[in-house]
């Protein structure tokens, strides 16, 4: 292949990358700016927020139980090694609602709802009830996906916060009732360790950017996908690696910047 | 009156779309008269959904004109392009119902999104529109529940429900048994001429299609390659017009997809 003719290969692909970036950050904006609206149905918002959120709450709460076992486990391990095992509670708390809470959290909702929503939006595409809405002069971003984004911003940071707690709770199981902590050192710790603003206020703040980028991940791969089977499949693989890799790499970013403030 | 000579409700002028590199309709000028049923027959990939969507503005021409109501649908913005639409209904191949819906929800969900109609006014009308098709009595049913013949129906009286001026189908007789065909060709002329509107069917199914239409376009190479009354279509010395409407399998319309000569695959010669 001659250079020009691999320039030119290159050229067309950055620039298609380029339009698809420019198209999802026009979508993003549109269902920010639709958000306000989409609210105001709010039986809308309300029935995904049932969908995403109640359908997600199996899967979140027996997993915040688990992971809080574990943190209780490793944690008492770890901390009796230097005479601190009664800081217990401050650990997993602070662990829980700084991190784990939002990012497992966030990541089980790219598995569970997030594919979900892929799908269902994918469906609509190759079942032309994308297309119907349109013949209806009804806006399809507005009135399927909007609600669905919005619900996604409520749905996320409940979840989070219920991980947290449940976590938090698995910890004590663990630690005070099956290792023998001390009830009064696991909470009192945990109550004077813990910032409301500092580490659940930054909890929230992540699991609301979370919510944000899994949500919008997730309708913008269902709604650009293929209209076959095939398509849909993809499209829902590829939605939740990519929603785990950007909770992930936004983590990052956003711990880097929590800790530089 | 000769359909030519009747107002255009939808005209297009001097079309061209290609999908990439891939041209689907090349120069077409086309008039859809008003009142009538239009039928758009041709040959697999010729345009003929292509045409519905560019009506629709659900695609835009690279090239010439989309006449609505003397309004051109391509250079719409997406507010005109919203109210056009309002005035237009269309009958998608499978239907195309919401399957989280009943059949009323379905059929009230235009009426929902755009007025304020009070409850029971909607009731009835939905109502009176299943009643238009025959299905009153399914209204409290699933999309799951319908028969494919069903389903169109009740999709039919989704896209009739705001009363629209022009009515689009595509492929409405796709996979339907003779009894649910024979009643969705019949359904088709009958709204037609009582509410008074302009139909465009896309179909492949000749005797059906012929039987209630009053205008065949034949699609075929990007552009119309015969159009008239069904009769003289029927009577069309054009081998192409006569495979298509006798279901010839061979013609210019080649059986055989190009390949090498039978000699050279079969021959050993691999």
């Amino acid at each position: 292949m001659s250079i020009t003719a691999l320039l030119a290969r290159l050229g067309a692909a950055t620039r298609a990358q380029m339009a698809d970036w420019g198209y999802a950050a026009r979508l993003l904006a549109r269902l920010v700016w639709l958000l306000g609206p989409a609210l105001r149905r709010w039986p809308l918002v309300r029935d995904q927020v049932h969908f995403l959120g109640n359908r997600s709450l199996a899967i979140i709460t027996v997993s915040g139980l688990f992971v809080g076992f574990v943190l209780g486990l490793q944690g008492y391990y770890t901390l009796q090694r230097y005479g601190s095992a009664e800081a217990l509670g401050l650990l997993v708390a602070l662990s829980l609602v700084r991190e784990l809470g939002p990012v497992v959290a966030a990541l089980l909702f790219a598995g569970r709802a997030g594919a979900s929503l892929t799908a269902e939006i994918g469906l609509m595409r190759s079942g032309e009830q994308l297309s119907a809405l349109e013949m209806m002069a009804v806006d399809p971003v507005r009135r399927i996906l909007a609600p669905r984004f919005a619900a996604g911003l409520i749905a996320l940071p409940l979840l989070c916060a219920v991980f947290s707690a449940v976590g938090i709770l698995g910890g004590y199981v663990v630690g005070v009732l099956l290792i023998g902590v001390d009830s009064g050192a696991f909470w009192s710790q945990m109550q004077s360790g813990v910032d409301v603003f500092k580490d659940v206020g930054n909890g929230i703040v992540k699991s609301v950017v979370f919510a944000l980028a899994v949500t919008f991940v997730a309708l913008l791969q269902g709604y650009v996908a293929r209209p076959t089977p095939e398509g849909v499949a993809s499209a829902t693989t590829r939605s939740v690696v990519m929603a785990s890799l950007t909770v992930l790499a936004l983590d990052f970013v956003l711990t880097a910047m929590m800790f530089s403030l | 009156m000769n359909p030519s000579e009747r107002p255009a409700l939808v005209e297009l002028r001097q079309l061209s779309f290609a999908y990439g590199d891939r041209p689907i309709l090349r120069d077409l000028n086309m008039r859809v008269p008003r009142g009538q049923v239009t039928a758009l027959m041709g040959v697999s990939g010729g345009g003929k959904t292509t045409v519905l969507r560019l009506i629709g503005g659900q695609l835009r021409a690279q090239q010439g004109q989309v006449l609505f109501d003397g309004a051109d649908i391509g250079g719409m913005d997406t507010q005109s392009l919203y109210a056009a639409r309002r005035r237009m209904g269309m009958l998608f191949q499978f239907g195309a119902l919401f399957t989280d819906m009943s059949v009323f929800d379905n059929v009230a969900f235009p009426l929902r999104e755009h007025t304020r109609l009070p409850d029971r006014l909607v009731r009835d009308i939905v109502l009176m529109k299943l009643d238009a098709v025959g299905l009153r009595g399914a209204h409290a049913l699933r999309p799951s529940d319908l028969s494919g013949g069903m389903a169109r129906r009740v999709a039919l009286a989704r896209a009739m429900a705001l009363d629209p001026q022009l009515m689009m189908y595509d492929e409405p007789f796709a996979g339907l048994d003779p009894i649910s065909l024979g009643t969705a060709a019949r359904l088709i002329r009958r709204l037609n001429d009582s509410l008074g509107m302009t139909s465009v069917v896309v179909s492949h199914d000749v005797h059906e299609t012929f039987a209630i239409a009053d205008h065949v376009v034949l699609l075929a190479g990007g552009g119309i390659i015969a159009q008239g009354t069904p009769q003289s279509l029927m009577d069309s010395p054009d081998p192409l017009v006569q495979q298509f409407v006798h279901a010839r399998p061979d013609g210019p319309v080649p059986f055989h997809y190009p390949a090498p000569s039978a000699a050279d695959d079969f021959g050993g010669r691999a």
